[in-house]
């Protein structure tokens, strides 16, 4: 039985906890707004990058002689997988979601006989991966120090991966962040970058016949590896919104979590001190009768 | 006077989104101006200055390269980095330059030229803006 001063010490404890999360809580809700917005603003770059390169895909994608990064080096043997996740924990499911697609997605390539290269965007991913797959660690990018995710970080991630692939490290390179859906929703995603892939069914839509200035592969050239960047990018922004998310809600939990012990503790502290108190009573009681 | 759609958006965010008459872009191959109902056209981009003239007068903003897609009542461009000609300071210039002569040194010999034409046209554009 703990005593009423140790009760009393445990409450203050949870109370301070529960400060702390509160204000992470809200912090990371104004975060994720912003993290929302940057994700909005970059969207009307994405989509007409994607509708003009699935345009340009159809139009040149079968031909002799396109571009590596669309066609693919023509073999699946190397996979490069790029895991991005988040600085800092205390989000939830957040890292461990991402880490369990790749960690999937790996044992089945391995399974496969295929080789297996990944390079990791933040810390917590590579310290999940580190333990079973060290061996296959190529590189990792770290962005401790980055304030706002901008696309020059984007971009210099984007140009290891391409220069890595002029190189001949890998045949194919894919993905895997968490999509944005809702505060208390993320999605795994993993999404393959080289060769580029598109939807038909998007590209279908968009049945103006351009004019391409200077021409469809040099436009298609100078087009693909931009679209890797900016796929990237929009990876980065939406894991970005998707930690806050997740940090959100599981501090929100917490929050609550705390709430309820400090009532619990509350009420076994007023128990134990009505104890004594009636303790107390009785002996005061007793003594005076046995006088 | 016909208006097209004029917008410029970088990966970061929309920069501008109005009606326009007229608009300059400095595309890889030459400058061209895009009017309304202009043919469809998808042009890549060297470093340069865009002007997109308005019923609010003209407005100029530097690229350092992307693309423009023009289709009829409307012009994107689709800019790796873009601003406006007036909030080019001296360290975004130096910055530019020298990322720019890094890359022509270690550019090896297939994308020597390129890197070559990128830093002339990027040097010609920031003369041209800075000698105001």
């Amino acid at each position: 039985m703990p005593s009423l001063k140790d009760l009393k010490n445990r409450i203050e404890t949870v109370k301070s906890t529960r400060k702390i999360t509160k204000a992470m809580q809200m912090v990371a809700a104004a975060k994720l707004r912003r993290a929302q917005e940057a994700a909005e603003m970059a969207r009307p770059y994405a989509e007409r990058m994607e509708a003009v390169m699935s345009g340009l895909a159809q139009a040149v994608g079968n031909a002799e002689g396109a571009p590596r990064l669309l066609a693919g080096t023509g073999e699946d043997k190397v996979h490069l997988l790029v895991v991005m996740t988040s600085e800092r924990g205390l989000c939830g499911g957040f890292n461990s979601s991402i880490a369990r697609l790749a960690r999937q997605r790996i044992q089945k390539l391995l399974g496969e006989g295929k080789t297996v290269k990944i390079l990791t965007v933040g810390k917590k991913g590579r310290e999940q991966l580190r333990r079973d797959y060290s061996d296959h660690m190529i590189g990792h990018v770290d962005l401790s120090d980055v304030k706002r995710v901008g696309y020059a970080n984007a971009s210099d991630i984007a140009s290891d991966v391409l220069n890595r692939f002029d190189a001949g490290e890998f045949d194919v390179a894919t993905i895997f962040y968490n999509h944005f859906q809702s505060v208390i929703s993320q999605i795994p995603t993993a999404q393959q970058i080289i060769p580029a892939s598109f939807d038909d069914a998007e590209a279908a839509e968009g049945g103006t016949l351009y004019d391409y200035e200077p021409s469809e592969e040099a436009v298609l050239e100078d087009l693909l590896p931009r679209g890797v960047a900016t796929q990237i990018f929009t990876a980065l922004l939406e894991n970005g919104a998707s930690e806050q998310g997740a940090r959100m809600s599981a501090m929100d939990n917490a929050t609550r979590n705390a709430g309820e012990m400090i009532d619990k503790l509350t009420i076994q502290y007023n128990r134990s001190r009505q104890a004594v108190i009636t303790n107390e009573l009785i002996e005061i009681i007793s003594g005076a009768e046995a006088l | 006077m016909a208006t097209m759609q004029f917008d410029l958006v970088s990966p970061e965010r929309r920069l501008a989104s109005m009606e326009v008459s007229e608009v300059q872009i400095p595309g890889a191959d030459g400058d061209l101006t895009a009017m309304p109902d202009h043919a469809p056209l998808i042009t890549t981009l060297r470093p340069g200055v865009l002007r997109a003239i308005g019923a609010e007068g003209e407005k100029a903003y530097f690229v350092t390269g992307g693309f423009a897609d023009v289709a009829g009542p409307s012009a994107t461009i689709l800019a790796e980095r873009a601003l406006p000609v007036d909030e080019v300071t001296g360290d975004l210039v130096e910055e530019l330059i020298s990322a720019s002569e890094t890359r022509r040194s270690n550019a090896s010999d297939e994308t020597a030229d390129a890197a070559a034409k990128y830093h002339a046209d990027l040097t010609s554009a920031l003369d041209a803006i800075v000698g105001r």
